[in-house]
């Protein structure tokens, strides 16, 4: 398969873009964020992402949705990076739809992919404990009740926890911190009794959620694929949404240097423009081929999921951790040349900056993923 | 789509019955290298049989076309046969600046008794090219370059250096960079001609490099006599060839460190770290090294697909070899540091047969010259800057 766009897929970008520079440009989210909104987007243009199909994008067609691939879900990503449009799009659209269709059973499918297509149904897939990313390390209880299962203790880092209808949780239903076996996935109604969200207001002005989980019951019905067994559908969900967080961090970082290029022709001290002196065109050079590099690396990583699913892992180690590398860089230039100006908040570029170091963190961040590809290459 | 995965099969079934076992070893010394011309030898039977198939097959150069002795294969299959080389550790079956460099060139702006005169014959590695391009004071700016054409008759007169010239010594004939309008702007009057090294008043001085090696040569023109009709493109707008040539060159070197080393980087490591009941390198800072240029490495895999395919698309920017070339060699300079450091005390022999002649340290020396052939990092940077970012300033 060739490393470009189809030409529908250049259209679909095209509309993406259309639609969220036109609706969400970054003055959306400083509107949010000043009114201090406790939603943090707006439901009237998520309205609209369902009407356009966006909010569907990875819903198969049979429970109404697109049934399109990672390397759309990915195109999207990257339009909502360049405005850092606030969108339910990742903790729903991602890896709610991805986990229901690829672990759920008919009646689960049935009962939620359509409300996720339609735009009436908001999830999140509950996953952190501590402050960095352990999936394995999961600890929160699932223990053996009736029917089903209690359910006991934190989460953490929930993404739009705090608006949505629908938890995805990991739990530890045997073994222990660090075993691959042993978790298990289930589907908890946010209102059960037991069960407290705590919305975070992050530092990108996007918001997750602080979940506790006290004795929360859930019927045998509630588990997302098998018992003890959802490390693999979970890795799976993750690597999605690393993916499609690696086309939003790529996305981003575009955004942030097209800004500063755009600058460092109009910018004039010592008489001339400062994209003349070469101290700065040779680091411009150096983000942009970074960026470029960074690009293809995504892509090749989006394309293996939708095609290659063993190869995939290793793919999106290397595009979430270069798109992590690239976007912390493309923030530090874009803020240091853009001077004293890029220390302003008048000024967008330091959103650009909160959001990278959000999504750096978002399912692991480069460092977690340059280890993983070394333990999977076996050194 | 259908015919393209027949046409995998098949190359796949052909390559497994021609590929010699031998020729599908990593290449550790530069005897595995063949590069054809005049004087060629083979170092093993191996080696010519492949050197042969493939020839016959067409496939020295796949994406050529046919009445050249290319394979006459698109884009498509050209890189299926590259895929399928790959997945069986395939070498080269032959090497030469003639294919990677002067061959595209002369596609382009080539006569038709040009192309047919020269392009078979690298097809077929019967002649080894080298480039004239760098002259003692025209490195970096490569523009002011003084070697003189004088015209006289039919023919040129060319006096004057060259350097750092890649093997010289052994190639046939020379892609030259003269100056044929001494008046003009320094852009303006230089011709890119060829002709043969055996012709009378060229000579060749190989120049010892940090390595121990001499890959490079001086070249010195005294009186050489060229008949015009030699000149490729328009006189005196050599350098349009030129810059066209540089950057199939850049593409070329970006990929160097591409074929890596044989066995894998943390494989060599363990080997002398050693490494704990995991598995994990007992050097924590080597394996995070090597882990970071491993995640590198294969983004720029990734991003010279990309090249291939967006230029295919007709979407590539023609400055973009510029990028890669940087990112490309900059990377390949890391590979050898890691393994200088993974090897320590043991990559540090430089005659012993355990060392194999100190390969590895030589190897490394060779690679710093890789961010300074065929355009400095910095010149490339500078390009990008202009060409692609459009920053203002000369």
């Amino acid at each position: 398969m060739a490393l470009v766009l189809t030409e529908e897929q250049s259209m679909l970008r095209d509309s993406a873009r259309g639609l969220i520079s036109d609706k969400a440009p970054v003055a959306h989210l400083r509107g949010l964020r000043d009114a201090k909104d406790t939603t943090g987007f707006s439901r009237e243009l998520w309205t609209t992402f369902a009407e356009m199909g966006f909010s569907g994008l990875l819903v198969p067609d049979q429970f109404g949705g697109s049934g399109l691939g990672c390397v759309e879900a990915g195109i999207v990503m990257e339009e909502i990076g360049r405005t850092l449009m606030p969108s339910p799009f990742l903790s729903t659209s991602v890896l709610a739809a991805s986990a229901l269709a690829r672990g759920g059973s008919e009646a689960q499918k049935a009962q939620h992919l359509p409300k996720i297509a339609n735009g009436s149904l908001l999830a999140a897939l509950a996953i952190d404990e501590g402050a960095k990313h352990r999936p394995l390390q999961t600890k929160l209880q699932a223990t053996r009740s009736g029917n089903g299962f209690k359910l006991s203790g934190d989460k953490a880092f929930v993404v739009d926890g705090h608006t949505a209808d629908l938890l995805i949780v990991a739990a530890r239903s045997a073994g222990s911190a660090g075993d691959k076996n042993g978790l298990t996935l289930f589907l908890v109604d946010p209102k059960a009794k037991g069960l407290a969200v705590e919305r975070t207001a992050m530092v990108d002005s996007h918001n997750a959620a602080r979940i506790v989980f006290d004795n929360v019951e859930v019927n045998a019905d509630s588990v997302l694929g098998e018992v003890d067994q959802g490390f693999g559908l979970l890795e799976g969900v993750l690597n999605i949404g690393r993916g499609a967080v690696a086309s939003e961090m790529v996305g981003l970082s575009d955004e942030v240097f097209g800004r500063t290029v755009t600058y460092l022709k109009e910018r004039k001290q010592f008489g001339k423009a400062i994209g003349e002196f070469q101290a700065l065109q040779h680091r411009a050079a150096q983000l942009y081929i970074d960026i470029e590099i960074t690009r293809a690396a995504v892509l090749k990583a989006l394309q293996a999921l939708d095609t290659d699913a063993e190869k995939a892992a290793t793919a999106v180690a290397v595009a979430k951790a270069r798109a992590g590398t690239t976007a912390t860089l493309a923030v530090q230039e874009g803020v240091q040349m853009h001077g004293g100006m890029g220390m302003t908040d008048q000024f967008d570029i330091g959103f650009f900056m909160k959001r990278a170091r959000v999504c750096q963190e978002l399912f692991g961040d480069s460092n977690f993923h340059t280890d993983q590809l070394a333990s999977g290459k076996g050194y | 789509m259908a015919d393209l995965e027949k046409f995998r099969a098949e190359t796949r079934a052909w390559l497994e019955q021609n590929c010699p076992a031998e020729m599908r070893k990593p290449m550790t010394s530069d005897g595995d290298t063949f590069w054809g011309g005049r004087n060629a030898k083979f170092s093993s039977d191996a080696q010519r049989v492949w050197f042969e198939r493939m020839r016959d097959k067409g496939w020295t150069v796949p994406h050529w076309p046919r009445e050249y002795g290319g394979g006459g294969l698109d884009g498509e299959e050209a890189k299926i046969v590259r895929q399928e080389m790959a997945a069986i550790g395939a070498r080269q079956p032959l090497t030469s600046f003639g294919i990677s460099m002067l061959g595209p060139a002369l596609l382009k702006y080539g006569t038709e008794e040009q192309k047919r005169e020269h392009l078979p014959k690298i097809t077929a590695g019967l002649i080894r090219w080298c480039q004239g391009y760098s002259e003692p004071n025209a490195g970096s700016d490569l523009a002011s370059l003084q070697t003189r054409a004088v015209g006289d008759g039919d023919d040129y007169i060319i006096n004057g250096q060259k350097i750092w010239t890649s093997y010289a010594n052994y190639a046939d004939w020379i892609f030259c960079l003269v100056r044929t309008d001494p008046a003009a702007k320094k852009h303006d009057g230089i011709s890119f001609i060829l002709f043969d090294m055996t012709s009378k008043g060229v000579s060749t001085k190989p120049i010892l490099l940090i390595s121990g090696y001499s890959p490079f040569c001086e070249t010195f023109f005294d009186n050489v006599r060229v008949p015009k009709s030699h000149v490729v493109g328009t006189v005196n707008r050599g350098w349009d060839v030129a810059k066209y040539l540089l950057q199939h060159e850049r593409a070329m070197i970006s990929g160097m460190g591409e074929r890596g080393v044989g066995r894998p980087l943390g494989q060599i490591a363990a080997d002398s770290v050693g490494a704990d009941a995991q598995g994990k390198l007992d050097d924590a800072q080597l394996r995070s090294q090597i882990a970071n240029f491993e995640v590198d490495e294969a983004a720029l895999a990734a991003a010279a697909e990309r090249a291939v395919d967006l230029a295919k698309a007709g979407q590539s920017h023609p400055a973009f070899s510029s990028a890669m070339k940087y990112y490309g060699t900059e990377l390949n300079k890391r590979r050898y540091e890691i393994l200088m450091s993974a090897g320590g005390i043991d990559a540090l022999e430089w005659e012993s047969d355990r060392s194999r002649g100190g390969a590895r340290p030589r190897a490394w020396l060779r690679t710093k010259a890789n961010s300074i052939e065929g355009g400095t990092s910095e010149v490339m940077l500078g390009i990008v800057a202009k060409r692609i970012l459009d920053l203002p300033g000369a």
